[in-house]
């Protein structure tokens, strides 16, 4: 280590300083260099808060609450892939490692380009490349179906990290959350591979079934077969009928976006993130409650008569199990950049989230999911919200003399 | 009555009256007028040109008209005089349009109407037509009608480009890209693709003038 030690800091790192030959380059070297090493740089100025929470520890505690999303998604998309294959109980193992082979591509390909227009930007801007895109890049591999042809995942993660995130001045400065950004991209650009109403599961052409490997044509034919509705478009058409339990729904062997589906997951996720303080029990709470006093009302109004749209007959409990709901509310409604900051923001934000998300969900036809498109659009009141929390607690302050 | 001295047609006071509203003083991307249209209109390039060419026309003339009458329109009533005006002009551009190209008029629909009511239009009657000679308003209008059209007309093109996979109604993606699965980007044919590309032109066009606004 010494020995490495001595050649990045004494060899390659004058060429990076100030004065060197690739002097622009430097918080491009500077991003490996911290990630690998203990930097040599020291705050020079000024008195300065030492914690042992900054932002990369707060970033890999995201992480590791996102795990537990990916790996049950990624065995879910290889269950899903098998069952439609018609194998009858695919091994734990298998369908994994089935998973994997869609999980990957489309994981690297998101981190490949949307870590190349960091640097550049990071390069230009001269800020440091930050652990903030390792976050993104995980969500959005969450939030994207299996299904999503490479390149249009490359697209969505441009769209999500340049207009997002960058133009707004980069980590902690978007408006928006990233990661919902570049879905809401390929949402509104590739309707037709994205609109959450055609099933996402994944036949694989380099599928081995009895010792014969399917083929492109045989998986296209397959997924023909298998192209009925998502859960959640099921439910749209056809109400509580066609839905499947309630306990498949909570472990998460439902088609979707890949870690959307398991509710189990997501409350792994929760607790992680409630337990170290970097998501707010707050925000979760109250999207759970409006969304659920949503539902429960559209319950009511359709067991006396007065809508008939079979989505609304749903159970309010199968409906908070559904889609993208679990996942949004503990992951996306609890970005600390871009929802509410202060806590009875919090509350406020994730309240309207949570009726938001649900009255899309059933009272527009044309979008099977409502939870992206609720967040992004309390991402946009967020600071409203904060300001009138602020400013009523100045007054309040006031009047107390 | 001391005659003034006579400036030249195209002096360089003139000129700059036409090429500012080009690019240092865009109506859309730095006046951020006309928004509207620019969204509703640019879904492809053709419409974008008959548009473009359209406020242009009304632009010049409503500036030129205004401004041989600003010494016979009493303050008060101005903006209605103005209206009654820049209407008129309208009015003829869009019977002219319904007249000899019918199938571009409906395409276009209601967003020829709607020009009365642009904000570019309206503005520069009243900054500038109220204050000046004919010949440097009419100047004027057309500067601010070639600004507004450079950007619908750049948007249109990358949004038919990229939306529709044509350009002026020709399929120009190639063959091969759709076999590969190349799929047209259905957001630049909503309104808010228009939106992000009006936003990257007001990047560029700050990047070029180097004028932000301080914040």
């Amino acid at each position: 280590m010494k020995f490495l030690d001595d050649i990045i800091h004494n060899k390659i790192k004058p060429h990076f300083d100030k004065g060197g030959k690739l002097e622009q380059f430097y918080y491009a070297f500077e991003a490996g260099e911290s990630f690998h090493f203990v930097t040599d740089k020291r705050t020079d100025t000024g008195a300065h808060v030492r914690d042992h929470v900054d932002l990369k520890r707060m970033m890999v505690t995201v992480i590791l609450a996102l795990v537990p999303c990916f790996l049950i998604g990624t065995w879910n998309v290889g269950v899903q892939q098998l069952s439609a294959a018609g194998v009858a109980s695919p091994g734990l193992v298998e369908s994994f490692i089935q998973g994997l082979g869609k999980v990957l591509p489309l994981m690297l390909t998101v981190y490949a380009t949307g870590g190349t227009i960091e640097a550049i930007f990071a390069c230009i801007r001269k800020h440091e490349i930050n652990e903030g895109f390792l976050v993104s890049g995980f969500l959005i591999t969450l939030v994207m179906p299996p299904t999503l042809p490479l390149w249009q995942a490359a697209m969505g993660t441009a769209f999500g990290v340049f207009i997002g995130k960058e133009v707004f001045g980069g980590t902690g400065m978007n408006i928006l959350n990233p990661a919902l950004t570049a879905r809401a991209f390929c949402f509104f650009a590739f309707a037709q591979q994205m609109s959450g109403d055609k099933v996402w599961v994944a036949p694989n052409e380099n599928l081995v079934l009895n010792g014969v490997q399917l083929g492109e044509s045989k998986a296209l034919l397959m997924h023909e077969a298998v192209s009925m509705a998502t859960p959640l478009g099921n439910a749209a058409k056809t109400g509580a009928e066609n839905l499947p339990s309630t306990m498949e729904m909570f472990l998460g062997t439902i088609p979707g976006s890949i870690g959307e589906t398991s509710v189990l997951a997501c409350l792994i996720g929760a607790a992680i993130l409630i337990i170290s303080g970097v998501g707010s029990y707050r925000t979760m709470l109250g999207t759970i409650i409006g969304g659920a006093a949503v539902t429960i009302l559209f319950n009511v109004l359709f067991d006396k008569g007065t809508v008939e749209a079979p989505i609304l007959g749903v159970n309010w409990i199968q409906h908070l199990f559904l889609g993208g709901f679990a996942f949004g509310l503990v992951f996306m409604c609890t970005d600390p950049v871009s929802s509410a900051a202060t806590n009875t923001g919090k509350w406020i934000f994730g309240i309207l989230t949570g009726i938001l998300a649900m009255t899309i969900r059933c009272v527009n036809p044309a979008y099977p999911e409502g939870m992206m498109l609720a967040v992004l659009f309390m991402n946009v009141f967020a600071p409203l919200i904060d300001h009138y929390v602020v400013g009523a607690s100045v007054k309040r302050r006031l009047a107390r003399g | 009555m001391t005659a003034e001295p006579k400036e030249p047609l195209f002096s360089k006071k003139n000129m700059k009256l036409m090429k500012d509203p080009l690019i240092d003083n865009n109506p859309v991307a730095v006046q951020v007028l006309g928004i509207c249209s620019a969204l509703a209109v640019t879904a492809q390039l053709k419409p974008s040109v008959i548009m473009a060419v359209s406020v242009t026309v009304v632009i010049m003339f409503s500036n030129l008209i205004i401004s041989m009458l600003r010494n016979f329109i009493p303050n008060s009533i101005r903006i209605i005089v103005e209206l009654t005006i820049i209407a008129t002009l309208v009015i003829l551009v869009d019977q002219i349009l319904k007249a000899y190209a019918f199938e571009m008029s409906k395409q276009l629909s209601v967003f020829v109407g709607l020009i009365i009511t642009n904000c570019i239009v309206m503005g520069r009657a009243e900054a500038f037509a109220m204050g000046n000679k004919p010949w440097p308003s009419m100047l004027d209008g057309i500067g601010s009608g070639f600004g507004y059209g450079i950007i619908i007309i750049i948007v249109g093109a990358i949004r038919e480009v990229t939306g529709a996979g044509t350009i002026w109604g020709k399929e120009i993606i190639p063959d091969f890209l759709i076999n590969l699965g190349y799929v047209n980007n259905g957001l630049m044919v909503l309104p808010p693709g228009a939106f992000v590309i009006i936003g990257l032109l007001v990047w560029l066009q700050r990047e070029i003038t180097k004028k932000y606004e301080a914040h």
